[in-house]
């Protein structure tokens, strides 16, 4: 498995490594689909054997027909689209203050020592303690649930933004300080492109940490959103549309991380790794 | 280009790594700094190139005084430090100004010269030590420098690309006439490029004798003159008394 996965680099065999590549990519993909096909088919049969009471848990079938009955009367794509707009707002938003303030602590060891502690003692708060509060000052409304997620966003950039800035191998620095770089230029030409992994990195955990927290704010108060679905689906005592709403979480949430793994793969192209992970 | 050392020492928080090195070279020569290590003589040389300010005594570059990285030197690392984000080619131009169909003119030019005229495309993650070395070499000749600085650039490479590569040093210094400062820890190395060998020894370093090799260059690798001459440098060197 992992042998497949290595990429051969070298400009004569890249052409058969990526052919390669494919039918072994093809292969993973069947390899992992074998388990969960199982899993529904076995379910499914159970269900309809009526092992499982379909008010605890309906069949699979009875769980697809309720997303494609929610996607004909276009109630899926209103509760989807606004969930995926509170977490890219959210993302936008706390992915932003994390880069401002990151940099800043990364790069000026004085506001590392004023801001970093008591973003430090802040960061110990468990998020979701601040939905009531959230709640209380800017009401039901987006603005909490923005807010709510940004702060889970916040997090886990300016961590990677401060350690990305801060673990710029110092070598490289002094090559740029041999060819007469300024201090801005340092910046621009080095220490960002040697921080872009890390910030990377910061940005894909942070936009999981953002699904999270959209489900907790859809859960206090919402009405629309699919952690509202999550909500309906538990008050009119209807575990498929529970179900439906987890599947498309799942589904969004790794379908978003794919977007931002591709982004990465193509900025990050150069480095030097054994295993595509 | 002339370089002057003055009394130059250097002291880390009230250690002293190196003192009282007074040398000059003149245009166009190569003076190798050779000792064990812990002698100072990288220390010396980031003096010399301006990326550590805080040295005692004088150093003067064509007469003026550095106290700062000097357009006029180039640097080569130990290791060969390249951006792993840029090609080869991007990582040679990396110290150029200008207009980009002028630089990339100018790097592949002395990516031929070093041998990589093909190569001008690659990711460092691509290329082999010696390769990226080469490299290194590129990136620090491309801005002509008048003196090229050193610091042990072929210690960690294996022994037929380090004699491949000290040839293409020489190449190189025939065709520019660079002054050149070169540290290194091998005997055989300083013998077969420099001019003159100043050796340091203890802690803190300081130069217990210079030696002349006046050969004429290519010299040969294994001749009896050189091997004259090492058995002199062992014994200045006097290993089995240093600590």
């Amino acid at each position: 498995m992992v042998k497949q996965a290595i990429s051969i680099p070298g400009t004569s065999r890249q052409t058969k490594g990526k052919a390669n590549a494919k039918t072994a990519g093809a292969q993973k993909v069947l390899l992992g689909g074998i388990l969960p096909l199982a899993l529904i088919i076995v379910w499914e049969a159970l269900s309809r054997a009526g092992v499982f009471p379909s008010y605890q848990l309906p069949a699979p079938s009875v769980i697809l027909s309720a997303i494609t009955g929610m996607a004909q009367d276009g109630s899926l794509w209103s509760h989807a689209g606004i969930t995926v707009y509170r977490v890219f707002a959210g993302f936008l938003i706390g992915a932003l203050v994390a880069v401002v303030l990151g940099s800043v602590v990364g790069f000026y060891k004085k506001a590392e020592h004023v801001l970093d502690p008591t973003i430090q003692a802040f960061r110990s708060i468990p998020s979701l303690a601040w939905v009531p509060l959230f709640i209380l000052w800017m009401g039901i409304g987006e603005p909490s649930k923005v807010t709510m997620i940004a702060v889970g966003v916040f997090f886990p950039v300016y961590l990677n933004t401060v350690s990305g800035i801060a673990g710029v191998d110092r070598k490289l620095i002094e090559v740029g300080r041999m060819y007469g770089l300024n201090a801005y230029q340092l910046v621009t030409r080095v220490i960002l492109p040697a921080a872009l992994p890390s910030f990377l990195t910061g940005l894909r955990s942070g936009l999981g940490l953002g699904w999270m927290f959209v489900v907790a704010a859809e859960l206090m108060g919402a009405s629309q959103g699919l952690g509202y679905l999550l909500v309906v689906g538990q008050n009119t005592l209807s575990p498929e549309t529970i179900i439906a709403s987890i599947i498309l979480f799942a589904v969004i949430g790794k379908l978003s991380d794919w977007i931002l793994k591709i982004i990465e793969e193509r900025a990050l192209h150069y480095q030097d790794r054994a295993v595509n992970s | 280009m002339t370089l002057e050392l003055k009394n130059v020492g250097r002291t880390f928080d009230g250690q002293t790594a190196v003192r009282n090195v007074s040398l000059s070279a003149g245009e166009g020569e190569i003076i190798g700094l050779l000792g064990t290590s812990g002698c100072g003589k990288s220390t010396l040389l980031r003096a010399i190139s301006g990326l550590d300010g805080d040295y005692d005594g004088e150093i003067r570059l064509n007469g003026e005084l550095v106290d700062g990285v000097q357009e006029s030197a180039g640097f080569i690392f130990q290791e060969p430090r390249l951006f792993p984000w840029l090609t080869v080619l991007e990582n040679v131009t990396f110290g150029l100004s200008g207009k980009t169909g002028d630089k990339e003119a100018k790097g592949r030019e002395i990516l031929r010269k070093v041998g990589l005229g093909d190569s001008e495309n690659l990711y460092p993650k691509e290329l082999s030590g010696g390769m990226a070395q080469r490299v290194a070499i590129a990136r620090a000749l491309v801005t002509s420098p008048e003196v090229l600085l050193l610091d042990e650039p072929f210690s960690a490479l294996d022994a037929f690309t380090k004699m491949q590569l000290q040839d293409l040093l020489l190449d190189i210094w025939k065709e520019a006439g660079t002054t050149m400062v070169l540290v290194t820890h091998d005997i055989d190395e300083a013998l077969y490029l420099c001019d003159r060998i100043v050796i340091l020894r203890g802690r803190p370093g300081e130069i217990v004798s210079e030696i002349n090799v006046g050969e004429p260059r290519p010299r040969p690798r294994g001749s009896t003159r050189l091997a004259e001459l090492k058995t002199d440098i062992l014994e200045s060197l006097d290993l089995s008394r240093s600590r």
